[in-house]
């Protein structure tokens, strides 16, 4: 539902704990962090952390890790990989979802802070962690795997060199939900909108040579809510931090729908 | 509160198995009506300064009334759907919805009929 303002028990309390940065540190960074503990009855606060950057790594990630090992060991957030391949670190960091371990420090437009937050209309399970159940089940609900009725061949199944392509810029979502989080119509209708990355991968499968049940996954699409609450509104594209265009996928996935009518 | 799993949330009352037309009828209105609507604003502006018998002359065509008809049906279609997907982004209590996408279709069926008999009472009456 559209909501303008927030919640009672979810406005942000601007004044929460600073952290200075250590006597004599010459360079320092100013992380404003959004924090909420689902154990103390509070409103979600934002913590200031001066970090001193001469002995701290280049990235977003690395200065979160520094604050939890150095400075606040309850600062909680998902991490992995650190190098933009697993999507745990998914956060808005500067106003904009992004990963943490790949946006530098030293990109952030604002000066020298840098605003933290948890991707933007999820249910947060605690400071910078988004409740991801309903996109994994929304994920689940398009049946991303291979499906085929043909018996499997000896071999693995053959592609063409063409059909392989058709595979790029589809393949490399690495589910991080950056792009869904972003989506105006995500956040209204994101219990009936898959969204942009359920419906990026849908179209992984439903652009595949080798899958047979491109018909049946189209039906599962067609729906007013389910694939039409794109407006083409073009966040997802804007925020992806692999550079892919799940918009492009989706105006795929709509032409496919016109294609099979006329 | 609800047991349901997550799935079983999103799957919901499965596809409605329709969309697909009303998102390519919104395509081909908008197409539409582009000429239509350089060609009304354009004839319009040519007409500036004319008087009343000038301008129920220029409806009484069969081409311009049937054009004019056109430019009506069409574009409170057109209306029409996007009313129907705006309401349905940003009003979601089911009961609400349901009134709010009854009226905003009342309305545009009579704004359509009047502005499509004006056209014809021109035409035949003259």
């Amino acid at each position: 539902m559209v909501e303008f303002a927030l919640p009672a028990n979810s406005k942000i309390n601007k004044n929460g704990k600073k952290h200075p940065a250590p006597a004599g540190a010459s360079k320092t960074k100013t992380f404003r962090v959004y924090r909420w503990n689902p154990d103390d009855g509070q409103n979600p606060h934002e913590d200031v952390y001066e970090v001193d950057m001469d002995n701290c790594g280049p990235m977003v990630l690395d200065a979160l890790i520094k604050i939890k090992n150095e400075i606040d060991p309850t600062l909680t957030f998902r991490r992995s990989c650190r190098e933009g391949v697993c999507g745990s670190c998914a956060m808005n960091i500067d106003g904009t979802n992004t990963l943490a371990c790949t946006k530098y420090c030293a990109d952030v437009a604002e000066g020298d802070e840098v605003k933290i937050y948890p991707l933007p209309h999820m249910p947060v399970v605690k400071d910078l962690v988004p409740d991801l159940n309903h996109v994994y089940a929304q994920y689940t609900s398009i049946e991303p795997w291979l499906k085929s009725t043909t018996a499997a061949p000896e071999r693995e199944r053959l592609q063409t060199p063409e059909d392989r392509e058709k595979l790029d810029g589809l393949w490399e979502c690495i589910l991080c939900f950056c792009c869904s989080t972003s989506c105006p119509s995500y956040w209204w209708n994101g219990d009936r909108y898959l969204g942009p990355a359920i419906l990026l991968q849908a179209y992984r499968w439903i652009a595949d040579s080798r899958d047979e049940e491109t018909g049946s996954r189209l039906d599962n699409l067609e729906d007013p809510f389910r694939l039409y609450r794109c407006h083409t509104i073009m966040n997802c594209t804007k925020t992806c931090p692999k550079g892919l265009n799940p918009a492009k996928a989706i105006a795929e996935i709509k032409k496919l729908m016109v294609e099979r009518k006329v | 509160m609800s047991l349901r799993s997550p799935l079983a949330r999103v799957r919901g009352l499965g596809s409605a198995r329709e969309g697909s037309s009303h998102w390519w009828a919104q395509r081909l209105t908008s197409l539409a009506l582009v000429p239509l609507v350089l060609w009304f604003v354009f004839s319009v502006a040519m007409m500036a300064g004319a008087d009343y018998v000038e301008f129920i002359d220029w409806v009484h065509s069969p081409v311009v009334a049937g054009l004019l008809v056109l430019l009506i049906s069409v574009g409170l279609l057109h209306s029409n759907q996007g009313m129907q997907v705006v309401i349905e982004d940003y009003i979601h209590g089911e009961f609400c919805k349901v009134v709010a996408l009854f009226l905003s279709q009342s309305v545009h069926i009579v704004l359509g009929l009047t502005g499509v008999l004006s056209v014809l009472m021109i035409l035949f009456r003259g």
